[in-house]
Protein backbone atom coordinates (compact mmCIF):
# COMPACT_ATOMS: atom_id res chain seq x y z
CA UNK A 1 0.00 0.00 0.00
CA UNK A 2 2.73 2.07 0.96
CA UNK A 3 4.69 1.51 -2.55
CA UNK A 4 1.48 2.46 -4.47
CA UNK A 5 0.79 6.12 -1.93
CA UNK A 6 4.35 6.39 -3.33
CA UNK A 7 4.10 6.06 -6.81
CA UNK A 8 1.06 8.05 -6.51
CA UNK A 9 3.31 10.85 -5.13
CA UNK A 10 6.04 10.21 -7.33
CA UNK A 11 3.81 10.87 -10.28
CA UNK A 12 2.42 13.75 -8.32
CA UNK A 13 6.19 15.24 -8.09
CA UNK A 14 6.56 14.50 -12.13
CA UNK A 15 3.91 17.15 -12.89
CA UNK A 16 4.80 19.49 -10.21
CA UNK A 17 6.94 22.54 -11.08
CA UNK A 18 10.55 21.25 -12.16
CA UNK A 19 12.44 23.26 -10.01
CA UNK A 20 10.54 21.30 -7.27
CA UNK A 21 12.75 18.93 -5.79
CA UNK A 22 10.18 16.43 -4.71
CA UNK A 23 6.83 17.03 -3.71
CA UNK A 24 6.12 14.83 -0.27
CA UNK A 25 2.51 12.57 0.41
CA UNK A 26 1.27 15.13 2.23
CA UNK A 27 1.06 17.91 -0.69
CA UNK A 28 -1.69 16.02 -2.31
CA UNK A 29 -3.31 14.55 0.66
CA UNK A 30 -5.96 17.18 1.91
CA UNK A 31 -8.74 18.83 1.83
CA UNK A 32 -9.73 20.85 -1.59
CA UNK A 33 -12.21 23.28 -2.51
CA UNK A 34 -13.11 23.01 -5.78
CA UNK A 35 -12.82 26.42 -7.97
CA UNK A 36 -15.19 26.75 -10.33
CA UNK A 37 -13.07 29.69 -12.50
CA UNK A 38 -10.63 26.75 -13.00
CA UNK A 39 -12.80 23.48 -13.43
CA UNK A 40 -15.58 22.75 -15.87
CA UNK A 41 -18.30 20.22 -15.97
CA UNK A 42 -19.15 19.58 -19.95
CA UNK A 43 -21.48 16.63 -21.31
CA UNK A 44 -22.21 15.46 -24.35
CA UNK A 45 -25.06 13.91 -25.67
CA UNK A 46 -25.71 11.75 -28.88
CA UNK A 47 -28.16 12.31 -31.78
CA UNK A 48 -30.08 9.95 -33.89
CA UNK A 49 -28.32 10.24 -37.46
CA UNK A 50 -24.89 11.07 -36.05
CA UNK A 51 -23.58 14.43 -33.68
CA UNK A 52 -24.75 15.18 -30.57
CA UNK A 53 -25.27 18.43 -28.89
CA UNK A 54 -22.47 19.80 -26.12
CA UNK A 55 -23.34 21.61 -22.60
CA UNK A 56 -21.81 22.93 -19.53
CA UNK A 57 -22.78 24.00 -16.32
CA UNK A 58 -21.34 27.22 -15.40
CA UNK A 59 -22.41 26.86 -11.76
CA UNK A 60 -21.30 24.40 -8.91
CA UNK A 61 -19.52 23.66 -5.96
CA UNK A 62 -17.88 20.87 -3.85
CA UNK A 63 -14.71 19.99 -2.34
CA UNK A 64 -12.00 16.53 -2.82
CA UNK A 65 -10.59 15.33 0.19
CA UNK A 66 -7.66 13.07 -0.45
CA UNK A 67 -6.59 10.96 2.60
CA UNK A 68 -3.34 11.24 4.15
CA UNK A 69 -2.64 7.08 4.61
CA UNK A 70 -5.51 5.59 2.18
CA UNK A 71 -6.46 6.99 -1.30
CA UNK A 72 -9.12 4.60 -0.58
CA UNK A 73 -10.78 6.49 1.64
CA UNK A 74 -10.69 9.98 -0.09
CA UNK A 75 -14.52 11.63 -0.69
CA UNK A 76 -15.79 13.74 -2.94
CA UNK A 77 -18.45 16.03 -2.85
CA UNK A 78 -20.27 18.08 -5.51
CA UNK A 79 -22.71 20.06 -6.09
CA UNK A 80 -24.23 20.86 -9.68
CA UNK A 81 -26.85 24.12 -10.12
CA UNK A 82 -29.10 23.02 -13.26
CA UNK A 83 -30.01 26.26 -13.30
CA UNK A 84 -26.78 27.33 -14.97
CA UNK A 85 -27.16 24.91 -17.54
CA UNK A 86 -25.89 26.55 -21.24
CA UNK A 87 -25.62 24.87 -24.78
CA UNK A 88 -25.23 28.00 -27.09
CA UNK A 89 -28.90 27.78 -27.73
CA UNK A 90 -31.34 29.53 -25.59
CA UNK A 91 -34.63 27.91 -26.30
CA UNK A 92 -32.54 24.38 -25.84
CA UNK A 93 -31.49 26.30 -22.15
CA UNK A 94 -35.00 27.11 -20.90
CA UNK A 95 -36.30 23.89 -22.20
CA UNK A 96 -33.67 22.25 -19.84
CA UNK A 97 -34.30 24.29 -17.04
CA UNK A 98 -37.63 23.48 -17.20
CA UNK A 99 -40.00 20.48 -15.75
CA UNK A 100 -39.42 18.45 -19.15
CA UNK A 101 -35.62 18.22 -18.01
CA UNK A 102 -34.27 19.48 -14.35
CA UNK A 103 -37.31 21.23 -13.17
CA UNK A 104 -34.73 23.77 -11.80
CA UNK A 105 -37.56 25.40 -10.01
CA UNK A 106 -38.34 23.14 -7.97
CA UNK A 107 -35.19 20.66 -7.92
CA UNK A 108 -32.34 23.74 -8.01
CA UNK A 109 -29.09 21.41 -7.13
CA UNK A 110 -28.11 18.24 -8.27
CA UNK A 111 -25.48 16.43 -5.84
CA UNK A 112 -22.73 13.63 -5.94
CA UNK A 113 -21.13 12.20 -3.07
CA UNK A 114 -18.65 9.74 -3.21
CA UNK A 115 -19.27 6.31 -1.69
CA UNK A 116 -15.80 4.56 -2.43
CA UNK A 117 -12.96 5.56 -4.38
CA UNK A 118 -10.53 2.48 -5.69
CA UNK A 119 -7.09 3.43 -7.13
CA UNK A 120 -6.68 1.91 -10.75
CA UNK A 121 -3.27 3.28 -11.74
CA UNK A 122 -0.33 5.83 -10.82
CA UNK A 123 -2.74 8.57 -11.67
CA UNK A 124 -6.05 7.12 -12.04
CA UNK A 125 -8.97 6.12 -9.63
CA UNK A 126 -12.21 4.87 -9.98
CA UNK A 127 -14.89 7.30 -7.85
CA UNK A 128 -17.93 5.34 -7.11
CA UNK A 129 -20.65 7.68 -5.23
CA UNK A 130 -24.52 8.41 -4.91
CA UNK A 131 -25.99 11.46 -7.41
CA UNK A 132 -29.43 12.96 -6.49
CA UNK A 133 -31.59 14.63 -9.19
CA UNK A 134 -34.98 15.21 -9.44
CA UNK A 135 -35.30 13.29 -6.06
CA UNK A 136 -34.17 10.34 -6.90
CA UNK A 137 -31.05 9.08 -6.06
CA UNK A 138 -28.28 6.47 -7.89
CA UNK A 139 -25.23 4.56 -7.36
CA UNK A 140 -22.92 6.10 -10.53
CA UNK A 141 -19.17 5.59 -11.17
CA UNK A 142 -16.75 8.18 -12.65
CA UNK A 143 -13.12 8.03 -13.56
CA UNK A 144 -10.69 10.25 -12.16
CA UNK A 145 -7.02 10.94 -13.77
CA UNK A 146 -4.61 13.22 -11.88
CA UNK A 147 -3.64 15.84 -14.26
CA UNK A 148 -1.89 18.16 -12.40
CA UNK A 149 -0.34 18.74 -8.96
CA UNK A 150 1.22 21.98 -7.96
CA UNK A 151 1.50 23.13 -4.07
CA UNK A 152 -1.67 23.90 -2.88
CA UNK A 153 -3.58 23.20 -6.45
CA UNK A 154 -5.38 19.57 -7.91
CA UNK A 155 -6.50 19.14 -10.97
CA UNK A 156 -8.28 16.12 -12.02
CA UNK A 157 -10.11 15.09 -15.50
CA UNK A 158 -13.13 13.58 -14.60
CA UNK A 159 -15.04 11.44 -17.24
CA UNK A 160 -18.08 8.89 -17.10
CA UNK A 161 -21.67 8.40 -18.84
CA UNK A 162 -24.93 8.59 -16.64
CA UNK A 163 -28.29 7.22 -17.90
CA UNK A 164 -30.69 10.57 -17.78
CA UNK A 165 -33.40 7.90 -17.58
CA UNK A 166 -33.29 7.21 -14.05
CA UNK A 167 -33.63 10.37 -12.85
CA UNK A 168 -37.42 11.34 -15.07
CA UNK A 169 -35.45 12.86 -17.82
CA UNK A 170 -35.73 10.05 -20.59
CA UNK A 171 -37.70 13.35 -22.92
CA UNK A 172 -36.46 12.78 -26.25
CA UNK A 173 -35.43 9.51 -26.10
CA UNK A 174 -34.54 7.93 -28.87
CA UNK A 175 -34.06 11.31 -30.78
CA UNK A 176 -31.57 11.93 -28.11
CA UNK A 177 -29.31 9.29 -26.32
CA UNK A 178 -30.48 8.07 -23.06
CA UNK A 179 -26.33 8.26 -22.03
CA UNK A 180 -24.90 11.43 -21.37
CA UNK A 181 -20.64 11.50 -21.27
CA UNK A 182 -19.83 13.86 -19.05
CA UNK A 183 -16.39 15.45 -19.40
CA UNK A 184 -14.80 17.38 -16.26
CA UNK A 185 -11.99 19.28 -14.94
CA UNK A 186 -12.04 20.17 -11.52
CA UNK A 187 -9.48 22.31 -10.40
CA UNK A 188 -9.25 22.12 -6.27
CA UNK A 189 -7.66 24.51 -3.48
CA UNK A 190 -6.39 23.48 -0.68
CA UNK A 191 -8.37 24.62 2.20
CA UNK B 1 -57.51 -28.37 -56.77
CA UNK B 2 -58.31 -27.48 -60.34
CA UNK B 3 -61.13 -29.64 -60.75
CA UNK B 4 -62.62 -28.31 -58.19
CA UNK B 5 -62.57 -24.80 -59.27
CA UNK B 6 -65.61 -25.57 -61.73
CA UNK B 7 -68.14 -26.98 -59.11
CA UNK B 8 -67.59 -23.82 -56.73
CA UNK B 9 -68.48 -21.38 -59.43
CA UNK B 10 -71.23 -23.35 -60.12
CA UNK B 11 -72.12 -23.66 -56.12
CA UNK B 12 -71.48 -19.81 -56.18
CA UNK B 13 -73.68 -19.01 -59.34
CA UNK B 14 -76.44 -20.91 -57.79
CA UNK B 15 -76.37 -18.94 -54.50
CA UNK B 16 -76.49 -15.86 -56.26
CA UNK B 17 -79.37 -17.06 -58.00
CA UNK B 18 -80.80 -18.22 -54.78
CA UNK B 19 -79.21 -15.21 -52.39
CA UNK B 20 -78.91 -12.00 -54.30
CA UNK B 21 -77.77 -10.12 -51.47
CA UNK B 22 -74.41 -12.15 -52.47
CA UNK B 23 -74.44 -9.74 -55.22
CA UNK B 24 -73.13 -6.80 -53.34
CA UNK B 25 -70.78 -8.31 -51.11
CA UNK B 26 -68.26 -6.42 -50.37
CA UNK B 27 -65.65 -8.65 -51.79
CA UNK B 28 -66.94 -7.01 -54.94
CA UNK B 29 -66.10 -3.13 -54.85
CA UNK B 30 -63.95 -2.12 -57.03
CA UNK B 31 -60.21 -0.85 -55.99
CA UNK B 32 -60.94 1.72 -59.26
CA UNK B 33 -62.73 4.42 -60.42
CA UNK B 34 -65.41 3.92 -62.84
CA UNK B 35 -67.07 6.87 -64.75
CA UNK B 36 -69.39 7.40 -62.50
CA UNK B 37 -67.98 6.00 -58.87
CA UNK B 38 -65.23 6.28 -57.01
CA UNK B 39 -63.51 2.42 -56.30
CA UNK B 40 -62.58 1.80 -52.56
CA UNK B 41 -58.32 2.69 -52.92
CA UNK B 42 -59.76 6.74 -53.47
CA UNK B 43 -62.27 6.91 -50.92
CA UNK B 44 -60.17 4.75 -47.95
CA UNK B 45 -57.18 7.00 -49.19
CA UNK B 46 -59.45 10.75 -49.73
CA UNK B 47 -60.99 10.03 -46.03
CA UNK B 48 -57.72 9.06 -44.37
CA UNK B 49 -55.86 12.35 -45.72
CA UNK B 50 -58.99 14.33 -44.56
CA UNK B 51 -59.14 13.14 -40.59
CA UNK B 52 -55.31 13.21 -40.47
CA UNK B 53 -54.97 16.65 -41.92
CA UNK B 54 -57.91 18.20 -39.93
CA UNK B 55 -56.16 15.82 -36.99
CA UNK B 56 -53.07 17.58 -37.90
CA UNK B 57 -54.52 21.22 -37.76
CA UNK B 58 -55.94 20.61 -34.42
CA UNK B 59 -52.44 19.17 -32.94
CA UNK B 60 -50.00 21.60 -34.68
CA UNK B 61 -52.82 24.17 -33.34
CA UNK B 62 -52.27 22.45 -29.51
CA UNK B 63 -48.96 21.92 -29.42
CA UNK B 64 -47.66 25.22 -29.72
CA UNK B 65 -49.92 26.88 -26.93
CA UNK B 66 -49.85 23.63 -24.33
CA UNK B 67 -47.99 24.07 -20.71
CA UNK B 68 -45.99 21.28 -20.32
CA UNK B 69 -43.21 21.90 -22.26
CA UNK B 70 -42.29 17.86 -22.31
CA UNK B 71 -45.66 17.07 -23.48
CA UNK B 72 -45.18 20.31 -26.10
CA UNK B 73 -41.91 18.38 -26.81
CA UNK B 74 -43.57 14.80 -27.61
CA UNK B 75 -46.45 16.74 -29.45
CA UNK B 76 -44.48 17.92 -32.03
CA UNK B 77 -42.60 14.55 -32.52
CA UNK B 78 -45.72 12.98 -32.70
CA UNK B 79 -47.37 15.76 -35.78
CA UNK B 80 -43.86 15.50 -37.22
CA UNK B 81 -44.60 11.62 -38.18
CA UNK B 82 -48.22 11.90 -38.83
CA UNK B 83 -46.71 14.79 -41.06
CA UNK B 84 -44.21 12.41 -43.02
CA UNK B 85 -47.23 9.31 -43.45
CA UNK B 86 -49.40 12.29 -44.35
CA UNK B 87 -47.09 12.83 -47.29
CA UNK B 88 -46.42 9.18 -48.09
CA UNK B 89 -50.29 8.99 -48.32
CA UNK B 90 -50.78 12.06 -50.42
CA UNK B 91 -47.76 10.94 -52.76
CA UNK B 92 -49.73 7.88 -52.96
CA UNK B 93 -52.94 9.09 -53.42
CA UNK B 94 -51.77 11.61 -56.19
CA UNK B 95 -49.98 8.64 -58.21
CA UNK B 96 -53.32 6.83 -57.85
CA UNK B 97 -54.97 9.98 -59.19
CA UNK B 98 -53.14 10.23 -62.23
CA UNK B 99 -53.28 6.82 -63.23
CA UNK B 100 -57.32 6.73 -62.44
CA UNK B 101 -59.41 9.45 -63.67
CA UNK B 102 -61.95 10.85 -61.38
CA UNK B 103 -65.33 9.68 -62.22
CA UNK B 104 -67.83 12.45 -64.14
CA UNK B 105 -69.78 14.81 -62.29
CA UNK B 106 -73.11 14.05 -62.54
CA UNK B 107 -75.71 15.93 -64.55
CA UNK B 108 -76.84 18.11 -61.22
CA UNK B 109 -73.72 19.87 -60.92
CA UNK B 110 -74.28 23.40 -62.73
CA UNK B 111 -71.88 24.91 -65.32
CA UNK B 112 -70.24 27.68 -62.77
CA UNK B 113 -69.32 24.53 -60.42
CA UNK B 114 -68.32 22.35 -63.28
CA UNK B 115 -65.70 24.64 -63.85
CA UNK B 116 -64.49 25.68 -59.91
CA UNK B 117 -65.11 22.52 -58.83
CA UNK B 118 -61.91 20.99 -60.16
CA UNK B 119 -59.63 23.80 -59.48
CA UNK B 120 -60.91 23.63 -55.47
CA UNK B 121 -59.81 20.40 -55.84
CA UNK B 122 -56.04 20.90 -57.46
CA UNK B 123 -55.99 23.77 -54.80
CA UNK B 124 -56.64 20.67 -52.68
CA UNK B 125 -53.93 18.77 -53.87
CA UNK B 126 -51.74 21.51 -53.91
CA UNK B 127 -52.33 22.23 -49.97
CA UNK B 128 -51.83 19.06 -48.59
CA UNK B 129 -48.56 18.29 -50.68
CA UNK B 130 -47.31 21.71 -49.41
CA UNK B 131 -48.07 21.35 -45.85
CA UNK B 132 -46.04 18.34 -44.75
CA UNK B 133 -43.54 20.08 -47.45
CA UNK B 134 -43.04 23.01 -45.80
CA UNK B 135 -43.23 21.34 -42.24
CA UNK B 136 -40.24 19.45 -43.43
CA UNK B 137 -38.77 22.35 -44.11
CA UNK B 138 -39.03 24.19 -40.73
CA UNK B 139 -37.76 21.21 -39.12
CA UNK B 140 -34.42 20.95 -41.82
CA UNK B 141 -33.63 24.95 -41.06
CA UNK B 142 -34.60 25.30 -37.51
CA UNK B 143 -31.49 26.24 -35.21
CA UNK B 144 -32.66 23.85 -32.73
CA UNK B 145 -31.73 20.96 -35.08
CA UNK B 146 -33.37 18.30 -33.46
CA UNK B 147 -33.84 15.51 -35.24
CA UNK B 148 -36.89 13.78 -36.99
CA UNK B 149 -37.42 10.18 -36.71
CA UNK B 150 -40.69 9.35 -38.08
CA UNK B 151 -42.55 7.32 -34.85
CA UNK B 152 -39.17 6.61 -33.49
CA UNK B 153 -38.66 4.39 -36.56
CA UNK B 154 -35.78 6.00 -39.01
CA UNK B 155 -34.01 9.08 -39.06
CA UNK B 156 -35.58 11.41 -41.62
CA UNK B 157 -32.89 13.56 -43.31
CA UNK B 158 -33.20 17.51 -43.19
CA UNK B 159 -34.18 19.21 -46.72
CA UNK B 160 -30.78 20.39 -48.21
CA UNK B 161 -31.86 23.70 -46.79
CA UNK B 162 -29.64 26.59 -44.99
CA UNK B 163 -29.92 26.59 -41.37
CA UNK B 164 -30.48 30.28 -39.64
CA UNK B 165 -33.36 31.73 -37.02
CA UNK B 166 -34.34 33.60 -40.08
CA UNK B 167 -35.44 30.65 -42.45
CA UNK B 168 -36.73 28.94 -39.79
CA UNK B 169 -39.23 32.30 -38.74
CA UNK B 170 -40.34 32.30 -42.52
CA UNK B 171 -41.18 28.54 -42.42
CA UNK B 172 -42.67 28.16 -39.49
CA UNK B 173 -44.94 31.16 -40.69
CA UNK B 174 -45.50 29.84 -44.19
CA UNK B 175 -46.42 26.59 -42.48
CA UNK B 176 -48.91 28.60 -40.10
CA UNK B 177 -50.46 30.43 -42.78
CA UNK B 178 -50.81 27.36 -45.01
CA UNK B 179 -52.52 25.49 -42.77
CA UNK B 180 -54.73 28.07 -41.92
CA UNK B 181 -55.74 28.02 -45.39
CA UNK B 182 -56.34 24.87 -46.24
CA UNK B 183 -58.03 24.38 -43.33
CA UNK B 184 -60.53 27.18 -44.59
CA UNK B 185 -60.33 25.04 -47.92
CA UNK B 186 -61.26 22.34 -46.11
CA UNK B 187 -64.11 23.43 -44.61
CA UNK B 188 -65.67 24.91 -47.87
CA UNK B 189 -65.17 21.89 -49.41
CA UNK B 190 -67.20 19.77 -46.66
CA UNK B 191 -69.83 22.13 -47.08
CA UNK B 192 -70.28 21.98 -50.98
CA UNK B 193 -70.31 18.40 -49.83
CA UNK B 194 -73.11 19.05 -47.71
CA UNK B 195 -74.72 21.33 -49.85
CA UNK B 196 -74.62 18.88 -52.38
CA UNK B 197 -76.11 15.98 -50.08
CA UNK B 198 -78.88 17.80 -48.27
CA UNK B 199 -79.50 20.44 -50.84
CA UNK B 200 -79.24 19.20 -54.60
CA UNK B 201 -79.54 15.90 -52.92
CA UNK B 202 -77.59 14.22 -55.89
CA UNK B 203 -74.83 11.55 -55.46
CA UNK B 204 -71.58 13.54 -54.93
CA UNK B 205 -71.24 12.97 -50.89
CA UNK B 206 -72.50 9.13 -51.16
CA UNK B 207 -69.92 8.37 -53.98
CA UNK B 208 -67.76 9.03 -51.72
CA UNK B 209 -68.94 7.14 -48.86
CA UNK B 210 -70.10 3.66 -51.26
CA UNK B 211 -67.30 2.72 -52.98
CA UNK B 212 -67.79 1.10 -56.52
CA UNK B 213 -69.65 -1.85 -57.68
CA UNK B 214 -67.28 -1.75 -61.43
CA UNK B 215 -70.86 -2.42 -62.53
CA UNK B 216 -71.74 0.84 -63.15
Amino acid sequence: MHARILGFAAFAACLAVPATAAVALSDAAGSYTISPARSSIRFTIGKAGGGGFDGAFARFKGTIRIDNGDVGRSKVDLTIYPESVGTGQGRIDAFLRSDAVFDAANSPEIQFHSTSVIRTGDTSALVTGRLTARGKTFPEKFTAELDGLKAGTIKFHVTGKVLRSRYGMDVGTPLYSNVVDFNMTLTGKRG
Amino acid sequence: MVTTLPLVGRVKGVLEETHPAIRSCPMQFSITNSATRYGWAMIILHWLIGIMFIGQFVLGFMMVRIQSQRTAFELIQLHKSLGFLLLGLVILRIGWRLGNAAPHLPPSVGALERRTAPLAHLALYAFQTALPLSGWALVSVSTLEIPTMPFNLFVMPDLPLAESDAAESFWAATHWYLAYAGIALVALHAAAALRHHFLLRDSVLARMITPSSGRE
